[in-house]
């Protein structure tokens, strides 16, 4: 039973990671209908960022925590600039090669620049466990945990009380409508990819104490967050930290208690049976074409 | 500019419009049947996986551009071909019955993969084909007893008829080339046939296609088998051009290779396929070259420029780490990939067809010929 | 009996009756016009037809079989072709090709045989060919045999799709608002071409039209529905002076 909790916790706060890179899915695709293929390396570089003000800089974790979800959120930006942009309205394909193009250039840049090496962080929640009884829970697992759950509350609230959160669903349902209704799409698919990196940023930062930051980790990641964003039906917030947590807690458990090999598999084999059995996920609704 | 006189309805099903296609694509093959004798054997080399990945887009074709179901799992059906042949060699089966065995088997699993992907369109296939490579590249580490696990397996040179054909001799490359070659034209008569019209009718719309009497489901099925069974034969080919095969050499980088071939060579024409093929396989070659070549040759232009020799060594120096910095293959893929998606979404292919509307039309050639519609409306949430 | 036959047919989206237990029938060789205000249902009945969707309640017969269970690729093996409303033309083929999709149910080559491209598939092609030119020739379209779809301008579009459906030799064709979008030269050209179906070529056509002039040109019979229900039926003057559809369509 402890087994299981224990299991169950870091399986969620891993979840929570994965969850955190489906949000960026879902944000990018809810306003502008383009799947970021490179969300996973966002998130790489972000926490490369994120190791260059804290480790190599000495910045307060805070400071520099802040420092890269900024310089993150400016850099989602560009990378909107100068490779979406430009081909937006064409067939998903392309863009999504496009996509997938900004993420070997990205893993490859990391690579020269901070070499091949596992790199880490020290933060405040490196250390310490929390101990409940004969229960061990570390800081680190519940610190992913308890900030995923501030994020998300954050960005429904974003989306479902402000203008500018009324202005990206609207853009994303259609965006020429919006252009006409006077919403600035363009300026607000730059915000939608700069709050995705943030996101992102977030996510790379909060795994460093579990995972180790290394030029790869995003494209791991990143195939293991398409499950979650599938499963939470791709278009809903909550939906992609529920299908991440969901997918995280699977991973774990199949590493547990199934054979060796399972732990890699069943997340996928979760995704294609979701897609066999309810292709809309789970908190997605199903639209038809009309004719 | 050439004017074709249709005179019999024989004209629009013929392979070949006019006979200037005769022509070049005869000196075309001439050419391709005396490279071994002239060209270097590392060359040589080089244009056997010209051939197998060629013969890999062509498949990809057929499904991705054609049908317009889009897989990033190609990787699996190569693998699933490689490891047929490794496996049956052992047990001294001939070379031609593994071979088809292993597009059989190949296109059976296409078959079934299509069917769960019959519901799926657009991002969502794009993710359930990436599953599915994952999971057989899990597979092929973890099925110890027959595909020997990460340690990979060898397999042997193959032989027709009793004779040895080595990986490396021109026979081997003769039976490539005829690969492709027999892969082209059966893709060029299934696209002039019912069911290449299908195929497209689907890519452009399902609801159309399904009302004119295309059983989609059936079609996508069909497309998905072809698909995957061509790739298995690729492999096959494959697993003798390498002579080892290893689970770690099916992954998604590979599987995006091969939309590379097409994305790069041009998605509408099997022309796409052979260039892109050409593309990606020069591609290493050429970082060989910028490692070796490259940093002497600036060096060089910088001397006569007139940097004495401490700084032309400099720079050549530089360049030189610059050139075998770790990742430079996968920074130039990226790059890329966003060029050509950016700037040439018809590919090499249709740059060419750019390039010869130019020289026809002078000096009346225009830009907006080519010119890609936006559609900023149309949600492809609701296909 | 009659030639089609729709009995009771419903559809209903949640509490939304968009079809509501509508019965009709088509005689051989007529031309029947459904007509109503936006919303009324009559694109919903053709989506019924070509089994786009599945009728809540209610049958479909067609020479004298239920076909209501049809799977929708088999609509048209029986001889019904469509037209849509927005046209679904295969964009990024040429014209010729989309009219040889519309040839398909003819076709009876095996996969095997097509890679080959053996004589059979090569003398069943020169026939799809030319029947196909036939359509060509009927419909005038003989200037864009080998343009792409995506270039040409909406009423070629518009007429290249009753040429696709025309391809498949159809028995009955479902025209969804032939004239929306055409000029009045282009609604005069599609009124003759609509009377020709019916008179050269013998096919049986059912027709949603917002064009009266059109529906009064060419239809032997009307039907106008109003919220899913069927107002009235009959001659195209007694439907439009049937107090009903007056109501319907001043909003009295």
């Amino acid at each position: 039973m402890l087994d299981f909790v224990q299991q169950l916790v870091s399986g969620v706060a891993l979840g929570c990671v994965y969850g955190l890179i489906a949000l960026g899915f879902v944000l990018v695709y809810k306003a502008t209908e383009v799947v970021n293929f490179a969300q996973g390396d966002l998130m790489m570089l972000g926490g490369f960022f994120a190791f260059t003000f804290i480790g190599m800089m000495g910045l307060n974790y805070w400071i520099g925590f802040a420092g890269a979800v900024a310089a993150m959120a400016l850099f989602g930006m560009l990378a909107e600039r100068v490779v979406v942009r430009p081909i937006l309205g064409y067939p998903q394909f392309s863009i999504i090669m496009a996509t997938i193009g900004l993420g070997y250039f990205l893993r490859s840049i990391a690579g020269m620049i901070w070499g091949t090496d596992d790199l880490k962080i020290e933060t405040p929640f490196s250390q310490g466990v929390l101990r409940m009884g004969s229960l061990v829970l570390a800081y680190d697992k519940l610190s992913v945990i308890a900030a995923t759950m501030i994020l998300c509350t954050l960005l429904y609230l974003f989306f479902n009380k402000t203008t500018l959160g009324t202005a990206m669903r609207a853009s994303s349902e259609n965006m020429l409508a919006a252009y006409y209704m006077g919403i600035p799409v363009k300026r607000v698919v730059s915000i939608v990819w700069a709050i995705s990196a943030a996101v992102a940023t977030c996510a790379g930062v909060l795994l460093a104490p579990i995972t180790f930051i290394h030029s790869n980790v995003g494209l791991v990641l990143g195939l293991k967050a398409f499950p979650a964003a599938v499963l939470g039906g791709f278009g809903s917030i909550p939906g992609a930290v529920v299908g991440g947590v969901l997918i995280g807690v699977i991973e774990s458990m199949a590493g547990f208690y199934l054979p060796e090999g399972w732990k890699d598999v069943a997340p996928y084999l979760v995704l294609l049976a979701v897609l066999l059995l309810k292709p809309e996920g789970l908190f997605g609704h199903h639209v038809r074409k009309k004719v | 500019m050439r004017f074709l006189f249709k005179t019999a309805y024989e004209d629009d099903i013929k392979l070949f419009p006019h006979s200037g296609y005769v022509v070049s694509y005869g000196i075309l093959l001439a050419l391709l049947l005396i490279a071994p004798f002239v060209l270097s054997s590392y060359l040589m080399s080089q244009l056997v996986f010209v051939c197998i990945y060629a013969t890999v887009g062509v498949a990809l074709l057929i499904l991705t551009g054609f049908t317009g179901q889009a897989s990033l799992g190609h990787a699996a059906f190569l693998a699933i071909g490689a490891y047929t042949a490794a496996y049956l060699q052992k047990y001294n089966v001939p070379f031609p019955v593994y071979f088809l065995a292993a597009g059989a088997l190949s296109g059976l699993i296409g078959a079934m993969v299509g069917f769960p992907a019959l519901r799926l369109t657009g991002i969502y296939l794009v993710i359930a084909t990436i599953s599915f490579a994952l999971i057989v590249e899990e597979i092929l580490a973890r099925w110890e007893s027959v595909t020997h696990g990460n340690e990979g397996m060898r397999v042997k040179a193959l032989s027709l008829l009793g004779v040895p054909v080595p990986r490396d001799s021109p026979t081997f490359y003769f039976l490539c080339l005829a690969v492709l070659v027999l892969t082209i034209v059966g893709t060029l008569n299934l696209l002039r046939s019912p069911t290449g019209r299908a195929f497209v009718a689907i890519r452009d719309s399902e609801t159309a296609a399904r009302s004119m009497g295309v059983n989609v489901a059936l079609y996508k099925v069909k497309s998905f088998a072809i698909s995957a069974a061509i790739t298995g034969f690729a492999g096959v080919l494959f697993a003798h051009k390498l002579s080892f095969i290893s689970p770690e050499m099916f992954t998604l980088q590979l599987s995006i290779e091969f939309i590379i071939v097409i994305l790069i060579g041009g998605t509408f024409s099997l022309h796409g396929a052979v260039l892109g093929a050409i593309f990606i396989v020069m591609i290493d070659p050429f970082l060989t070259y910028l490692k070796d070549d490259m940093p002497g040759m600036i060096a060089g232009i910088a001397a006569t420029f007139g940097a004495g020799p401490a700084t032309a060594g400099n720079i050549q120096s530089k360049v030189a780490a610059f050139a075998s910095l770790n990742g430079l293959k996968g920074a130039i893929y990226g790059i890329i990939i966003v060029l050509f998606v950016l700037f040439e979404p018809l590919g090499l292919y249709g740059r060419w067809l750019k390039i010869k509307l130019f020289f026809q039309l002078f000096p009346l050639y225009k830009r907006a010929t080519f010119k890609r519609q936006k559609i900023y409306v149309k949600s492809e949430r609701n296909r | 009996m009659s030639y089609f036959r729709a009995e009771n047919l419903s559809l209903h989206f949640g509490g939304l009756k968009a079809v509501d237990a509508v019965s009709f029938a088509v005689e051989k060789g007529e031309i029947l016009s459904i007509i109503g205000p936006n919303g009324a249902g009559k694109s919903s009945i053709f989506n019924l037809i070509s089994r786009i969707y599945r009728p809540t309640s209610g049958r479909i017969f067609f020479e004298d079989q239920d076909i209501t269970e049809e799977p929708p690729y088999d609509i048209a093996k029986l001889g019904i072709a469509r037209t849509f409303q927005n046209i679904e033309l295969f964009e990024n083929a040429t014209v010729l090709s989309n009219l040889l999709v519309g040839r398909h149910r003819h076709s009876t080559t095996q996969l095997w045989q097509e890679l080959l491209f053996l004589p059979s598939v090569r003398a069943n092609e020169k026939v799809h060919r030319r029947r196909v030119e036939q359509v060509i020739e009927f419909l005038d379209l003989e200037p864009y045999r080998d343009k792409l779809i995506s270039g040409l301008p909406y009423g070629v579009r518009k007429v290249i799709e009753l040429a696709r459906a025309l391809c498949s030799e159809p028995k009955l064709i479902l025209l969804d608002e032939p004239s929306s979008g055409l000029n009045v030269e282009e609604t005069d050209d599609m009124s003759f071409w609509i009377r020709d179906l019916k008179n050269e070529l013998g096919v049986t056509v059912l027709m949603v039209e917002h064009d009266m002039s059109l529906v009064n040109r060419v239809s032997d019979r009307v039907i106008a529905l109003n919220y899913g229900r069927v107002l009235a039926m009959g001659s195209p003057a007694e439907v439009q002076q049937h107090p009903d559809v007056v109501a319907a369509y001043l909003g009295a």
